[in-house]
């Protein structure tokens, strides 16, 4: 990370993305971007947008309309010396590329212990809040933490989000980089015009505090904020808000250092209960920090229901009101 | 020009898709253009590569039996559609393989004991010889074209003229991935062979069930890309196809679908039983169109089989393969710190302490 600041911009997480785009495309001749609608039209989010003009048609590719057909092309161009950014244009959208992703892409390396690599980066959008039509609103980040071999980053702001998606372009492994939709321009951030990195598996303490630990990450970093907040006027409770930024690999050392400083974690996610993100949280507080907890974990999250249509999403996604309860659960003295 | 309807839709029913099967040498070894020189020599190193393949084939098949490598996908019968192939690339150029193409992977460069140990179950199987671009065989149905059309896409991208031949079989053209591939190959001109082995049966189905299509190379058509047919037990129809598809993406004319078709005499791999989903008589058939008693046939006509000659060639194969099992069976152990070295370039912290907890527990 840069410290002497040079010039900054007020950005959106998108243009942020955008930006980060642009950087990485100027210093690696090697990288490409492939995706549906991402040329011409500067892709539906508009996160490319400019780029066609800039690199040409050789380096923004818009392509055939076939999910599997990116990802698998990309694994060929990736194992031939170049570095593919490939958009999924909603991470619900990714299902038909599920088998390229997890047949192929993640297991090459291993397959022939190293003499072939699959650098690449999958770019999706992901989650509910934006009144999008329905099977767009998919939060399915736990599929892919299940699989060995891939990195699943998801920022919650503009900073983070170039920070982080540079590092992403520069791994030397297959990396699925979730985007907020909800956060994509609901917030702006100082963000250095030059390139920076923010490193992949470290989580960031958004707020220290010493009475509650709550993990979470992208669209739930701001109702987090808000709920920890209320706790603070309300309640004088102090919350140490989490964002993860990395969901794997884990940065083991802040969760635990914060759990074993409040001994009481409320987990929030977008995604369905049942086998999400924070079962393997929780798991992992059991394994390494069990007997510092002073009360069960709460779990605020997407219900085992399918995201439902966008008049009624707002009932779905988690919100501060939730999350509020969730911490005043947990720090239940019964 | 047609006058009324119907009479333009009785011309639709004639129109012209059929891709005929090219021969070179016709199934009693006369050559099917007489007029051509047929290269002597070339067709002779294509016996001896053929048998070597078949000899190996076969040695796989006795050890899988015997117990000394895990579950076998023979290609007997695949001879010639895969080394013909195979013989036309040069070195650089990419081969994405399924697990019955090692005639292709062998003739290429893999080594004998590198496939055994493929089959053993070992990873180091996968492992190409240094320069060679041999990805693992793909195990999923399809999916290896796009990979093919990437590869060989950022050859182009490099300015390169470099290939890429993905294999596969008749079933794969049932898959989402090989009508992606193959639009991705069209829309963006790449380098890429897609190479089927249309050898009737997809494990049980035959290919009537498999497709009403009467070709696979049919199926170029949509793609608005070349598709060719050829007789994959005729080694030199098979070479002269791929020399030609090959030559032509390297000059960028964009990819070709090519159809061999061919036959496999045994099981779809050693767990399975032929004769539950066909009748087996049906192979003393398809052995009178053998790709190796085809050349031999040709050959003898030629003047050019010695049988003297072919005698020490098996000779010396048998003794290749012999070594060949004799290494792999006193390779040292497999690793099994492999299964975690190599998931990512650096380790994350969990994969660290899970293979710290798995090595106490080996050594406890």
């Amino acid at each position: 990370m840069t410290s002497s600041l040079q010039q900054t911009k007020e950005l959106t997480m998108v243009q942020a993305i955008t930006d980060g785009l642009k950087i990485m495309l100027e210093e690696d001749p090697t990288t490409m971007i492939l995706g549906e609608d991402i040329g011409v039209n500067g892709g539906v989010f508009r996160a490319t947008d400019g780029l066609l003009e800039q690199f040409g048609e050789h380096r923004v590719i818009d392509t055939p309309l076939a999910e599997s057909g990116i990802i698998g092309t990309s694994i060929g161009l990736a194992l031939n010396g170049f570095k593919p950014i490939a958009e999924m244009q909603f991470q619900g959208f990714i299902y038909p590329a599920f088998e390229q992703i997890v047949s192929h892409a993640i297991r090459i390396r291993t397959r022939t212990l190293g003499a072939f690599t699959v650098p690449m980066v999958i770019r999706a959008p992901y989650g509910a809040g934006i009144h999008a039509p329905e099977l767009h609103s998919d939060s399915m980040e736990a599929m892919f933490t299940h699989l060995p071999g891939l990195k699943v980053v998801i920022p919650s702001n503009a900073y983070d989000a170039k920070g982080l998606l540079i590092s992403a372009i520069e791994d030397p492994d297959p990396v699925l980089f979730m985007e907020p939709m909800r956060t994509y321009r609901s917030t702006r951030a100082t963000v250095p015009s030059e390139k920076y990195t923010v490193k992949i598996g470290e989580a960031s303490a958004l707020t220290t505090g010493e009475d509650v630990t709550i993990l979470a990450y992208g669209n739930m970093i701001s109702p987090a904020l808000a709920a920890a907040k209320q706790a603070k006027e309300n309640d004088n409770v102090n919350v140490e808000v989490i964002d993860l930024r990395t969901l794997y690999p884990l940065d083991e050392q802040t969760i635990l250092e914060s759990v074993e400083k409040t001994g009481r974690v409320v987990i929030v996610h977008e995604g369905h209960k049942t086998s999400g993100f924070g079962a393997e949280l929780i798991a992992f507080i059991n394994d390494k920090a069990l007997f510092s907890l002073r009360n069960p974990v709460v779990r605020v999250t997407g219900y085992d229901v399918h995201v439902p249509f966008f008049s009624i999403e707002e009932h779905y996604i988690p919100n501060a009101t939730r999350i509020y309860k969730a911490i005043e659960t947990v720090l239940n003295e019964e | 020009m047609t006058t009324s309807l119907s009479s333009y839709l009785d011309q639709l029913e004639r129109m012209d898709h059929d891709y005929p099967l090219l021969r070179m040498i016709q199934p009693d070894g006369s050559k099917a253009f007489a007029e051509d020189d047929y290269d002597v020599t070339l067709l002779l190193s294509f016996y001896k590569q053929m048998l070597r393949a078949r000899m190996f084939d076969r040695k796989a098949i006795n050890l899988q039996r015997q117990g000394r490598i895990g579950t076998y996908a023979p290609f007997e019968g695949q001879e010639a559609a895969q080394i013909g192939s195979a013989s036309a690339l040069q070195q650089g150029d990419w081969m994405f393989p399924t697990y019955r193409d090692h005639a292709a992977t062998m003739t290429y460069g893999h080594s004998l004991e590198t496939i055994f140990r493929y089959w053993k179950g070992r990873i180091d199987g996968c492992v190409p010889p240094a320069g060679l671009n041999i990805l693992p065989p793909s195990v999923p149905i399809a999916t290896q074209l796009l990979h093919a059309v990437g590869a060989s896409w950022a050859e182009r991208l490099k300015g390169q003229d470099r290939v890429a031949i993905a294999y596969f079989g008749d079933g794969a053209t049932s898959e989402g991935d090989f009508h992606e591939g193959l639009n991705f190959g069209s829309a963006f001109n790449t380098p890429t062979i897609f190479f089927c082995q249309n050898n009737h049966f997809a494990i049980s189905v035959p290919i009537h069930k498999q497709m009403k299509s009467r070709t696979i190379a049919q199926k170029a058509f949509a793609y608005d890309i070349e598709g060719i047919r050829v007789d994959g037990n005729d080694v030199l129809a098979v070479y002269k196809v791929m020399e030609y598809a090959v030559e032509k993406a390297r000059r960028g004319d964009g990819p070709t679908l090519i159809e061999a078709v061919t036959w496999r005499y045994g099981a779809h791999t050693t767990a399975d039983d032929p004769t539950k989903y066909r009748d087996q008589s049906i192979n003393e058939e398809r052995r009178d169109e053998d790709c190796l008693l085809r050349l031999e046939r040709f050959l003898r006509q030629e003047g050019v089989f010695d049988e003297q000659q072919i005698e020490d060639a098996t000779h010396e194969i048998a003794m290749e393969i012999d070594e060949a099992v004799e290494r792999f069976e006193r390779a040292e152990e497999p690793n099994p710190n492999d299964m975690f070295d190599h998931v990512f370039e650096d380790l994350t912290p969990s994969l660290r302490e899970q293979h710290q907890q798995f090595q106490k527990e080996v050594t406890s």
